[in-house]
């Protein structure tokens, strides 16, 4: 493939307007990872098609002559699934970022797949409306990356993931093919393979258009902040709060290491006297947000809380999710990290913070917790220098012993960012070798070629042979 | 993010700290989306990010800068917003001024380059020679659409598109000297005369001392001052940068020595946020190190000494005001409410224009050595700017006014203009056909 190089290249140029091929070099280290930045491979080029009849054209090409593909958003996979391979074309869709149709009464917004998570939220917010899923970085991440990995948010709690907010896509299929699957109703008939799409890791076609679900605002919406004494009293706290019926709108955990984080960039006024945190937010009606939350108050008292904080303005919660929602960049103030994404169940919770926190002091790792509490959806992050290749190596293993965890207490590999690399040598420990077969098996009848993401997902070993 | 500089390599302290600098980066990726250019051209390389990676490889592999780096880094604004997004604290402004030093020093720009930035770098900072090439041009205007036909010469036709019809003698703003008060004396600050500034817009500084002398304020203008070195410090100039940044110290610490020194006061933005990173700059000079960060924390926008003045607040005018917030002063120096809070209490109704963080397109000298993206940048904020349907615009940064003004009939005028007017002194000349 890489002595083909040349005239790939040159290929591309032809079926792409000018300024949209990388091909230096140098241009192509920048897009040699994401932002599971433990690895990286520099790819063979990287497209950047302006239409969807662009991306259909390089797909054709490439699937004649078998050169893998790589799609990629906007590159803020914490799982790497955007990190091409050497052999590999990337197309990126980062400049297909218009919003092609808001439509208030049937409540859908359509964007190109390269319009950012927020963007539409924004578009749609002065008519009273918003895009549920909520993705902390929501800021950057496109759509078309977050129907590629499920892509979950602090808000998701109450309104589901990217698969619950997603009616429609465009899609080019591994050959140039252009599909529509859904549209603009809540229901499509046939099979539901949108909702095998969403999750999908680009293995099954790149979006390139994406129709999704409009919101109405809620009358208001207020964060409130409950300091505990322990990890373990917060995560009971979460688990009899959903256990006795209550859905708010986000239940967030954050421990000490993470406020102090998260604190040093957003200066949200957290509580730095308290071992964890929870940012519960309500919403509704003032009557409804005042019920919801002495019911939630009780739920704490019992759990030991110690410190209980409203917001008083906009400015306030803003400034309380703006922390939150940064934590991950922010940790980059302290140290290098690797973000775990397991999922547990709730009445779990506190056993598998005590035994992460057990695991990082073996490996002699710092670890910082901030995670999406309410639905179980952990996000431990393992604190090292990647700089120093030992140090390295102890937080992959961690990190494996740490998702292995998860999933033996009954939880899952990944909540939302997706297996992409880093989890892909982990699939045996939550699935058996038919599990596998099976879903392999539906990716093959989109991509027999095995040219799109193929590196992703799958361990290597046990793959069928073409 | 990982980082692989050999212990020689880091025994160069610019080396040394752009290391430090990438090491806080995390690739998370969140400054692509407010950054002006990755907005609009929607690749990664013309993102922060991008250009983050593209410093990294060509500093650890020791490497002359070359034509896809250059490409890149030249589209950086240099606004800062990245700066503002990012929740790592990756100090990006210090990254992408020593990879522009190191691009001047290993790489040979095409002759029209180097000829446009020899002649940027030769006139705009001394507003003598300033004056002239605004005279000339007003000769040359006719010749603009010819010279933009010819690529290398490109430029020069931009430079006479915005340079203005009419040009403004020597103001007694820049003479050098000291404006004492009458009655109780409240401060003594020495003031930035500028070089572009004065030259296009000497309202400004002279709004400022006439709203300073009534305050109680006695400002100094140094003698043996000038430009402070942002327009060739952004251009990787840094011998003449260096060399600006010294005669600055030297003027203000001799006002300090002559009579006390409670600020140095800035009317321009862009200038501001270099003179706040002279301590930086100057680090290394073990004759200067001290002195620079002691001028870098005297350094005021003139918007933030007033604020700590505290004005008297003033019945509502019927005058709205779109506050277009220069990167400068919003990225650069983090001053967001200030302006607008003077303006408000001065009363004006106050108005915030969509998509605020992005840059108008001005950034130094980017207007003309990067007209294309200039241009749509500038088009993209008057978009906004407009959609407030205010009166006027204000804003804190002379490169601003001049971009915007090229764009809008909405008057643009300095934050400083419109609260001398308010708190005594006259009507700006840009507002006097209104009401």
């Amino acid at each position: 493939m890489l002595d083909r190089r040349e005239t790939i290249v040159a290929d591309l140029a032809d079926l792409l307007p000018p300024g949209c091929l990388v091909s230096d070099v140098r241009g192509l280290v920048p897009f040699e990872t994401d932002a599971f930045i433990a690895y990286r491979r520099v790819p063979l080029a990287v497209a950047l098609p302006e239409t969807t009849a662009q991306v259909a054209a390089v797909l054709k090409y490439c699937s004649r002559y078998g050169i893998p593909v790589v799609p990629r958003g906007a590159g803020t996979s914490l799982s790497g699934g955007a990190i091409p391979q050497e052999d590999a074309v990337v197309i990126g869709l980062s400049k297909m970022t218009r919003i092609l149709d808001i439509d208030f009464p049937n409540r859908t917004a359509t964007v190109e797949a390269g319009v950012t998570n927020i963007s539409i939220s924004e578009a749609v917010m002065p008519e009273g409306f918003f895009y549920a899923p909520d993705p902390s970085s929501q800021l950057a991440c496109t759509i078309g990356g977050n129907i590629g990995m499920n892509s979950g948010g602090a808000h998701c709690l109450k309104y589901g993931v990217t698969t619950n907010n997603l009616l429609g896509v465009k899609m080019v299929l591994f050959d140039g093919t252009i599909i529509e699957l859904g549209g603009k109703a809540l229901d499509a008939a046939g099979y539901d393979l949108l909702g095998l799409v969403c999750g999908s890791e680009g293995q099954l076609g790149i979006v390139t258009e994406a129709t999704v679900r409009l919101l109405a605002r809620p009358e208001g919406a207020r964060p409130v902040l409950f300091g505990f004494s322990s990890s373990e009293e917060a995560g009971a706290c979460v688990a009899e709060v959903i256990g006795s019926g209550i859905i708010p709108v986000a239940i967030e955990f954050m421990d000490k290491p993470a406020i102090g984080i998260c604190e040093a960039f957003a200066k949200a006024g957290y509580p730095m006297d308290v071992e964890a945190l929870l940012i519960v937010e309500v919403e509704g009606s003032e009557a409804e947000m005042d019920a919801t939350l002495a019911s939630i108050i009780d739920i704490a008292r019992r759990h030991g809380v110690t410190t209980i904080r409203e917001s008083q303005s906009a400015t306030e919660a803003a400034l309380i999710w703006k922390g939150r929602k940064s934590a991950f960049g922010a940790t980059g103030r302290i140290a290098d990290y690797i973000c775990m994404d397991g999922t547990v169940p709730l009445s779990k919770l506190s056993e598998v913070l005590r035994k992460t926190g057990e695991i990082a002091a073996r490996y002699g790792l710092r670890v910082a917790n901030v995670f999406h509490a309410g639905d179980g959806n952990m996000h431990p992050l393992i604190l090292y220098n990647i700089n120093d290749p030992e140090d390295a190596a102890r937080a992959e293993a961690a990190g494996n012993d740490i998702l292995k965890l998860c999933v033996d207490a009954g939880g899952c590999l990944t909540g939302e960012h997706g297996v992409g690399i880093e989890k892909r040598d982990l699939m045996l420990h939550q699935f058996t070798q038919a599990d596998l077969n099976q879903q392999m098996a539906a990716r093959a009848a989109f991509d027999p070629q095995w040219i799109m993401n193929p590196s992703k997902v799958f361990p290597l070993e046990g793959r069928p042979t073409a | 993010m990982q980082t692989s500089f050999a212990p020689a390599q880091l025994a160069d302290p610019q080396i040394a700290t752009s290391e430090q600098i990438l090491r806080k980066c995390v690739h998370c990726g969140f400054c692509t989306a407010t950054c002006p250019t990755y907005v609009t051209l929607g690749n990664e390389l013309d993102s922060p990010r991008g250009r983050i990676y593209l410093i990294k490889d060509m500093l650890e592999n020791d490497r002359p800068a070359d034509e896809e780096v250059v490409t890149h880094i030249d589209r950086c604004l240099s606004c800062l917003s990245c700066m503002t997004t990012c929740p790592s604290g990756v100090n990006y402004m210090h990254l992408v001024d020593h990879a522009r030093v190191h691009i001047e020093k290993t790489y040979e720009r095409p002759l029209g380059d180097r000829l446009v930035r020899a002649v940027l770098a030769a006139v705009l900072p001394y507003p003598g020679r300033f004056r002239l090439a605004l005279k000339a041009a007003g000769l040359g205007r006719p010749f603009a659409g010819l010279l933009k036909r010819i690529g290398p010469l490109k430029p020069f036709g931009t430079m006479l598109d915005l340079a203005p019809s009419k040009v403004a003698p020597a103001s007694i703003a820049d003479t050098p000297g000291t404006h004492r008060v009458d009655g109780l004396k409240r401060g003594r600050v020495a003031i930035l005369s500028g070089c572009a500034q004065p030259v296009l817009r000497p309202e400004i500084n002279e709004a400022t001392l006439r709203l300073l002398a009534r305050l109680g304020v006695e400002v100094v203008v140094p003698e043996n001052a000038g430009c402070c070195g942002a327009l060739v410090h952004h251009m990787g100039r840094e011998e003449q940068a260096l060399e600006a940044a010294r005669r600055m110290v030297d003027a203000w610490l001799k006002v300090k020595v002559d009579g006390g020194l409670d600020a140095v006061i800035i009317t321009a933005s862009g200038c501001g946020t270099t003179i706040k990173d002279y301590g930086h700059m100057l680090r290394l000079d073990p004759d200067y190190a001290e002195k620079a960060a002691e001028v870098s924390a005297l350094a005021r926008d003139i918007t933030e000494y007033l604020s700590g003045l505290e004005l008297p607040v003033l019945e509502k005018r019927a005058l709205t005001v779109a506050y277009h917030s220069a990167c400068s002063m919003q990225h650069g120096q983090k001053i967001t409410m200030a302006p607008k809070v003077l303006l408000s209490n001065a009363g004006f109704t106050v108005r915030d224009p969509g998509e605020g963080h992005l840059c108008c397109g001005s950034a130094g000298t980017y207007n003309i050595l990067q007209p294309e993206i200039s241009t749509t940048l500038k088009a993209r904020k008057i978009r906004n700017i407009e959609a407030t349907k205010a009166d006027i615009i204000a804003t804190g940064n002379i490169g601003c006014i001049t971009q915007i003004a090229t764009g809008t009939a909405m008057p643009i005028l300095h934050t400083v203009e419109l609260l001398d007017w308010a708190y005594g002194g006259p009507k700006p000349a840009l507002l006097e056909t209104r009401d």
